[in-house]
């Protein structure tokens, strides 16, 4: 009985030393990554070719990239930079022109590449692309709702998303660049 | 004064350190949750892009990884310098992305199936032939959220 009563206390000196052992191999296998991206939604694939839907050129906003890396929208060379608002002003069309979109739900924006095109280049262009997207959204939200997108509830958003969109579609690429 | 004199006199105080473990141990829980270990070893050089409308990835488990881009140097003798795709630990053609993605899913309970994400970890510099490859791959096993991966600007 005296014994166990002698016995009934650990000594914990060195659950500290247990404590930095394990701290420290975690600390040196901790790698705090960031998993952060732009999200994109594919399409469906389909084997049989996509029906051909007749649009009006007004409500298509065509993007190229080429091989080289430059930018060719509706026909006219871009920067990357002028991008973005051109893109709005093709969605929204404020100024009622004939050539822009005739509303935001029917606005489309093709997109396309070659295959030699540097993938960095085209994840520019498509962030461009969102980007005008999510600025837009939140101009309708502080509109509407008078708050943030981000602050929205999914049914404030999803009336958002349907009278503006997202319609990226992505044409087969062209092979006219050099691959590596 | 005195009073001073008075206190240098005796031992010098010990510090308690009974709760230097509680202390430790909130580190090193800290970093045990915030700790990913790696569970594949990078073959391919990645330096992800840089993008402004970044979405986080949430739930680990409900993420698969596909890697592009051109080997390490410990790996250019065997599979030259053009870019490859790196599936789980091993170099791999773009056919094989279904069954990778297969084997993910079925690891996956079926009512998250429509939450599963394909990280793209693709190099800034890979032109888009493979990557279109790729794309099309996981088009065709289903897998249509997919997450560029990219870095802050």
């Amino acid at each position: 009985m005296a014994g166990r009563r002698l016995s009934n206390e650990i000594n914990a000196g060195s659950m500290a030393d247990i404590a930095f052992l394990l701290l420290i191999f975690f600390l040196v296998t901790t790698t705090i990554v960031e998993d952060k991206g732009v999200l994109v939604k594919l399409p469906i694939w389909s084997e049989e070719p996509p029906e051909t839907k007749r649009l009006k050129t007004r409500n298509v906003f065509s993007v190229l990239v080429n091989a080289q890396n430059e930018l060719l929208v509706r026909g006219e060379p871009v920067r990357i930079d002028e991008l973005r608002e051109k893109t709005k002003e093709f969605i929204v069309n404020p100024q009622k022109r004939e050539d822009l979109s005739e509303r935001p739900n029917m606005a489309i924006i093709s997109l396309k590449n070659d295959r030699g095109t540097k993938y960095k280049a085209y994840l520019e262009v498509y962030n461009e692309l969102k980007a005008a997207y999510n600025e837009l959204w939140e101009d309708s939200a502080q509109r509407q709702f008078g708050r943030s997108y981000e602050n929205l509830t999914t049914t404030q958003r999803r009336d958002i998303r349907a009278d503006i969109p997202l319609v990226i579609s992505e044409a087969e690429p062209t092979s006219f660049g050099e691959e590596d | 004064m005195s009073k001073f004199q008075k206190k240098q006199g005796k031992a010098s105080p010990k510090v308690n350190t009974a709760s230097l473990p509680d202390i430790i141990f909130m580190l090193l829980f800290f970093f045990m949750v915030v700790t990913v270990l790696r569970d594949s070893e990078l073959m391919v050089r990645v330096t992800t892009p840089t993008a402004t409308e970044l979405t986080k990835l949430e739930r680990k488990s409900l993420v698969n990884t596909i890697y592009i881009g051109r080997p390490v140097q410990k790996y250019e003798g065997i599979y030259g310098t053009a870019p490859q795709i790196q599936l789980g630990d091993k170099f791999s053609k773009s056919r094989e992305i279904r069954a990778f993605i297969e084997q993910h899913r079925v690891s996956v309970p079926e009512n998250q199936h429509g939450s599963i994400t394909s990280s793209l970890k693709i190099d800034g510099d890979v032109t888009m032939g493979i990557v279109t490859d790729a794309k099309i791959e996981l088009r065709k096993a289903g897998q249509l959220k997919v997450n560029y991966s990219a870095k802050p600007k």
